[in-house]
């Protein structure tokens, strides 16, 4: 199963996986009934989740590997998954407002028989938010960085071309922060 | 033909093709260095037709999103407001009884015939062939009409609801149906006398445009591109949804990689698509087409949820971040045209422009789909 | 003299006439064949059976204004539909439609007929170049080489009739092949086996003569907009179409006359205009069909079939043919 080797060598970039782990595995655990799952919400929204792994239901949220790390470590995290054979379904963001923070989701799946959806996460300060590229590993990541850079304003550091792409030449806005005022 | 041999700096001139042309149907503009008719470096410009589908799903309410669904892509509606439904109804843990099920699969493979057909029609009319548009159309209006009579709207569908269907199918429904399957066909086999033979179409499309399995990973390219490429990939089959587990179909995939290939994908998966219509017909449960319980005010839990689904393009994905309230807190919109269309800039290099056109249409483009 | 002066204002006048009325009821007759082929009605609306809508269109595009582009070569942009329409015209004048019509008989009507259409490549070139678009001169570069590539088997056919039969006027050509079907050019005899071919060559190249579908690749319109003629609007326009048309009736004549007796009735009775009329429109109908059935070639594709096909077959006949004359 390639779950299980890219859980393994994703586990591999967190210095001190045993209490990332431990916790998550509870906090899935949780998540299954109904009443965990309304705590677990209460808790996200006070603080952001911590780095690490977690193996989700695919039939609850649709993927099975959810990666949160740190900017620093997401061209790692790329290279394994790139390595595995995955192929880039996105690259999106989310704007946690509450938290000062961007988020960039890239989203990975695979064209064999050996389904398994990874999602990779990594948080930026809202105030100057900077991710490497991943396009140097993906080309089809361009597009999805550009767009990225159209909607949340954040920049992708050694992106070849990073001008907008579905928003005007010259738009200074970013539409999907949640302080955006047309 | 490929590969200019020796580009003289200063030779080249710029070509913008689009955002009116032709050959991209509809506001699509690639701006290509031209050496002759050689491509030297193409930059494709999206954003023409760019309406924010994603902040509108911010702002409104899961049903109020969900007649949105249906403008990304008009040929083939069906398909992406089922991955919205489908998205929402696991995130909020809807329960869908098995009519309605059936009636969806029913309906968006007869939405997938009708978008491929008019790719058809459109595709052979890029390589400047007039007459087989209209007898593709033909059908298409078959399906059109077919649809309309119980969805009510003839591209822009709203007919899927939270946990079941808007209107029942009714007898007349199934027995258009039922006639349909023989006629598409017949239609079908008419459409092969009619092109797949002719030799100038076979010679403009052999071995032009070739997309590599491995560049269809890099760009994330899925559907009948991918499957052009020797690609085994059909949503459908790898991470089953809805009751498409209980089909029996077949993926078509061919290893040649060329323009021709993505056209026999595509004429196969028509045949393919007749044969999930017909045993949804067959196997039809009755039964109510909306679950007994149902939340009154569509609220999924905190949670970041993932849906695919095989749209007539590719894999569509919705992804809904919810924050526990009636809005979505992120909604995005993974269009499947939009990785396909990423690899063009590398693929038509060095083509001359009308293959590199022929290649273009061969990737089924819908612009607003693009562009979201 | 002044008599001689009428004959030819008369003849002139006589010629543009056919030519425009082909022209439009030639689009008519496009249209309505289209319709059928892709099972829809065409034009049907104005007058019987869409009678009208040739003059209705005509009157458009008289009344729309001409727009010259900015930076465009104004001169060129304004000579190239005229010499697109006038050759096609000229060339009327020497084509017998029977063995009493004709404007005026020349000893030297096939090589007056291929002077003037070589014209049409020009008015390609400086429609193309003068209205000052990309488009424009990619189409232009390509309709010229399309142009110069097909006339040369074109012509080496010609050549190989006009050893055959001795004569370069088109009366006489006619005349040589009267008295039934057997004596056709078309049909092979002992000193000419490889006619067929012949017939077959010289159909392909009116074809791409005329920019006709599968090789309108001058104006391919899902990659080139509309190729030569994307900046012409009113009466530019229509008359490049007219022009079109006017080629497609000639090269439907010189098949005629070359390969399919003229004016002569297959069966060798009563010869007259009618069998020259039925047999260029018999071609013309062919070629409608043709353009609704086929999709567009490449242009490498297309210069492969002539230079790598065409010319070495024709060539090749030519030779032979010589040396079966030699021999009988």
């Amino acid at each position: 199963m390639i779950k299980d080797t890219v859980l393994q060598s994703l586990r591999g970039l967190f210095p001190d996986p045993e209490p990332v782990v431990e916790e998550i595995v509870t906090e899935a655990a949780e998540g299954d009934e109904a009443e965990g799952e309304k705590k677990k919400p209460a808790k996200k929204k006070k603080e952001p989740r911590n780095n690490g792994v977690i193996e989700h239901d695919y039939a609850q949220y649709g993927y099975d590997i959810d990666v949160q790390l740190d900017p620093g470590e997401l061209l790692a995290a790329v290279m394994i998954i790139d390595k595995a054979g995955f192929f880039l379904e996105s690259v999106t963001g989310v704007d946690w407002i509450k938290e000062e923070q961007l988020e960039v989701v890239y989203d990975f799946s695979r064209y064999d028989f050996d389904t398994c959806r990874v999602v990779i996460r990594t948080r930026t300060p809202r105030a100057k938010p900077k991710v490497p590229t991943i396009s140097k590993i993906y080309p089809g990541a361009n597009w999805h960085e550009r767009e990225t850079h159209d909607f949340f304003g954040i920049k992708f550091d050694g992106h070849p071309h990073l001008v907008p792409l579905l928003l005007p030449e010259d738009a200074d806005f970013h539409p999907l922060l949640k302080d955006f005022k047309p | 033909m490929s590969g200019p041999i020796h580009i003289q700096p200063g030779e080249t001139f710029i070509l913008n093709v689009g955002p009116q042309h032709p050959a991209t149907h509809g506001v699509l503009r690639v701006k290509m260095e031209m050496d002759g008719e050689y491509i030297v470096k193409a930059e494709t410009v999206l954003g023409y037709i760019h309406r924010m589908h994603e902040l509108m799903g911010e702002n409104r309410t899961y049903p109020q999103v969900l007649p949105n669904l249906s403008r990304l892509d008009y040929l083939g509606a069906l398909g992406y407001t089922h991955g919205h439904v489908l998205a929402v109804e696991r995130a909020s843990g809807i329960e869908v009884p098995e009519r309605a099920e059936y009636i969806r699969v029913i309906t968006v493979e007869l939405n997938r015939v009708a978008s491929h057909l008019f790719w058809f029609g459109a595709f052979v009319m890029d390589l400047g062939g007039f007459t087989p548009l209209m007898y593709a159309i033909e059908d298409r209006e078959y399906i059109l009409d077919m649809l309309e009579a119980v969805t009510g709207s003839r591209l822009t569908y709203c007919y899927y609801r939270f946990g079941g269907l808007y209107n029942d199918i009714d007898d007349e429904f199934i027995d258009r149906a039922r006639a349909f399957i023989p006629r598409m066909r017949k239609s079908l086999k008419k459409y092969d006398a009619l092109v797949t033979g002719n030799i100038i179409f076979r010679k403009r499309l052999e071995g032009i445009g070739p997309i590599s399995a491995e560049m269809c990973r890099k760009y994330g390219a899925t559907g009948p591109v991918a499957r052009g490429s020797g690609i085994n990939f059909d949503v459908r089959k790898n991470e089953p949804y809805s009751v498409y587990p209980e089909f029996d179909f077949d993926v078509p995939v061919y290893d040649e990689c060329d323009s021709l290939a993505r056209y026999y994908v595509r004429m196969e998966e028509m045949e393919q698509s007749l044969r999930i219509i017909e045993q949804g017909l067959d196997k039809l449960p009755e039964g109510p087409i909306m679950p007994k319980k149902k939340p009154k005010l569509i609220k999924p839990p905190v949670g970041d949820y993932y849906q695919a689904v095989e749209t007539a393009r590719g894999s569509f994905g919705i992804r809904i971040v919810s924050d526990g309230t009636k809005n979505a807190y992120r909604f995005k919109l993974r269009s499947p045209t939009y990785s396909n269309m990423s690899l063009f800039d590398e693929a038509c290099e060095g083509m001359m422009i009308m293959d590199a056109l022929a290649l273009m249409g061969s990737l089924d483009l819908v612009i607003p789909e693009i562009d979201r | 003299m002044s008599l001689t002066i009428l004959n030819a204002v008369i003849a002139v006048v006589i010629a543009i006439a056919f030519a425009a009325l082909n022209a439009a009821y030639l689009v008519w007759a496009e249209r309505r064949g289209a319709g059928r082929i892709q099972r829809r009605p065409g034009p049907n609306v104005n007058g019987p059976l869409g009678l009208l809508q040739p003059p209705a269109d005509g009157l458009k595009l008289m009344t729309k204004q001409l727009i010259i582009p900015g930076g465009a070569d104004k001169a060129l942009f304004m000579v190239a539909p005229v010499l697109a329409m006038a050759p096609a015209i000229m060339s009327f004048v020497t084509i017998p439609f029977s063995e009493n019509i004709v404007a005026r008989s020349m000893n030297i009507g096939v090589l007056m007929i291929f002077a003037f259409a070589s014209l049409g490549a020009m008015s390609i070139l400086l429609a193309g170049w003068g209205s000052r678009n990309k488009y424009g001169v990619m189409a232009a570069v390509r309709a010229v080489s399309q142009n110069i590539s097909y006339e040369i088997p074109m012509l080496i056919t010609v050549i190989t009739i006009v050893m055959m039969t001795g004569t370069m006027d088109l009366k006489e050509l006619v005349a040589g092949q009267s008295g039934g079907i057997w004596n056709w050019n078309l049909v092979p005899s002992l000193s000419s086996p490889l006619m067929p071919v012949a017939f077959l060559i010289f159909f392909i190249c009116t074809l791409a003569e005329t920019n006709r579908a599968p090789f309108d690749l001058g104006e391919a319109e899902s990659e080139l907009v509309a190729g030569f003629h994307t900046e012409y609007g009113s009466m530019g326009f229509g008359l490049f179409f007219m022009g079109e048309y006017a080629n497609i009736v000639i090269g439907a004549s010189l098949i005629t006359i070359l390969f399919l007796g003229g004016w002569g009735c297959p069966l060798g009775l009563f010869p007259g205009v009618w069998w020259f009329l039925l047999k260029i429109y018999l071609l013309i109908f062919s070629f409608i069909w043709i353009r609704w059935t086929f999709p567009r070639t490449t242009i490498y594709g297309l210069l492969n079939l002539s230079w790598k096909i065409l010319i070495p077959i024709s060539l090749f006949n030519l030779l032979f043919t010589a040396g079966l004359l030699k021999v009988f």
